[in-house]
């Protein structure tokens, strides 16, 4: 089966590359999405509030737009409550203790070769991994 | 001020727009790559290798500027911070996170749009994580003291 995913992959890949260099090379800051928001919440980004909530305005505004206007997209989310809630309490407590996610560690931290952004991705990697081998193929919860 | 706003809003809907067409706000794809005893599905490795690309020219490009475009001093080193406690617990929990949902920070925002009340626990889920993840590295750090 010819299947073209990798190619709007690697094209969708240079775009996220390219929101970074546009945020580093512009406005001198590291383009991480838990840190944007997280200095949102819990009040350490207040002096720079209206450059995070610009970003996340056009994070939100942009896909939500182009996902009208095509038709749909499906996020293909589990419906189990406990996995929901479980995994985003995860995620919003794991990426604030290691300063960073897939978007700071991973793309802008990995591409200048910062030992901490390769170990963030190695572990979250690794544990995302297991995690996900062992729900669905030894606990059968995904 | 304004400048920056506007670049920052830019900056969000190309990378919104860059993790809805490579398939990363679709749970399935990053579940199917993490998933290596399944239908493995090789996409995650292609958008992580075509964003890596523009970023390590950026980071030359920040290497010889210095400063940003808009007057900002580049931060060019990591902030001094090595590899300790809170960025590989840290890590882990995110990692133990994403595999049960597949969805990271990025995506879980830009998705907000058409994810659903599902996306939307998630999203306040995600949040409040956060808002307690200043006491939970407190708490690391009494343990084992930064070195």
């Amino acid at each position: 089966m010819f299947d073209i995913a990798w190619l709007w992959g690697l094209l969708g890949g240079l775009m996220i590359g390219g929101a970074g260099a546009l945020y580093l090379l512009v406005n001198g800051r590291v383009m991480g999405a838990s840190g944007i928001v997280g200095g949102l919440v819990d009040g350490s980004g207040r002096d720079s509030w209206a450059e995070r909530a610009s970003f996340l305005a056009g994070l939100i505004a942009l896909p939500g737009l182009a996902v009208l206007l095509s038709g749909g997209s499906d996020t293909h989310l589990t419906g189990n409550w406990a996995l929901v809630i479980l995994g985003g309490l995860l995620v919003g407590l794991g990426t604030r203790l290691a300063n960073g996610c897939t978007s700071g560690h991973g793309v802008c931290g990995i591409s200048r070769l910062s030992l901490r952004g390769i170990v963030a991705t190695v572990f979250y990697i690794l544990a995302g991994g297991i995690v996900m081998v062992l729900a669905r193929h030894v606990l059968g919860w995904i | 001020m304004m400048k920056r706003n506007l670049a920052a809003a830019l900056s969000g809907a190309i990378f919104g727009l860059g993790l809805l067409i490579s398939g990363m706000t679709d749970t399935t794809r990053v579940q199917g790559w993490l998933d290596v005893f399944g239908d493995w599905d090789p996409t995650l490795a292609f958008v992580m290798g075509g964003a890596l690309i523009p970023m390590a020219i950026a980071w030359r490009i920040a290497a010889r500027q210095r400063t940003a475009l808009l007057g900002r001093t580049i931060p060019l080193s990591p902030g001094g911070r090595t590899v300790d406690s809170p960025l590989v617990i840290g890590s882990t929990l995110f990692g133990a996170g994403w595999g049960l949902s597949g969805l990271c920070p990025g995506p879980a925002l830009a998705s907000l749009g058409w994810g659903g009340t599902g996306g939307l626990v998630f999203l306040i889920a995600m949040l409040a994580g956060m808002v307690a993840a200043p006491a939970a590295r407190a708490r690391l750090e009494r343990m084992a003291p930064a070195t």
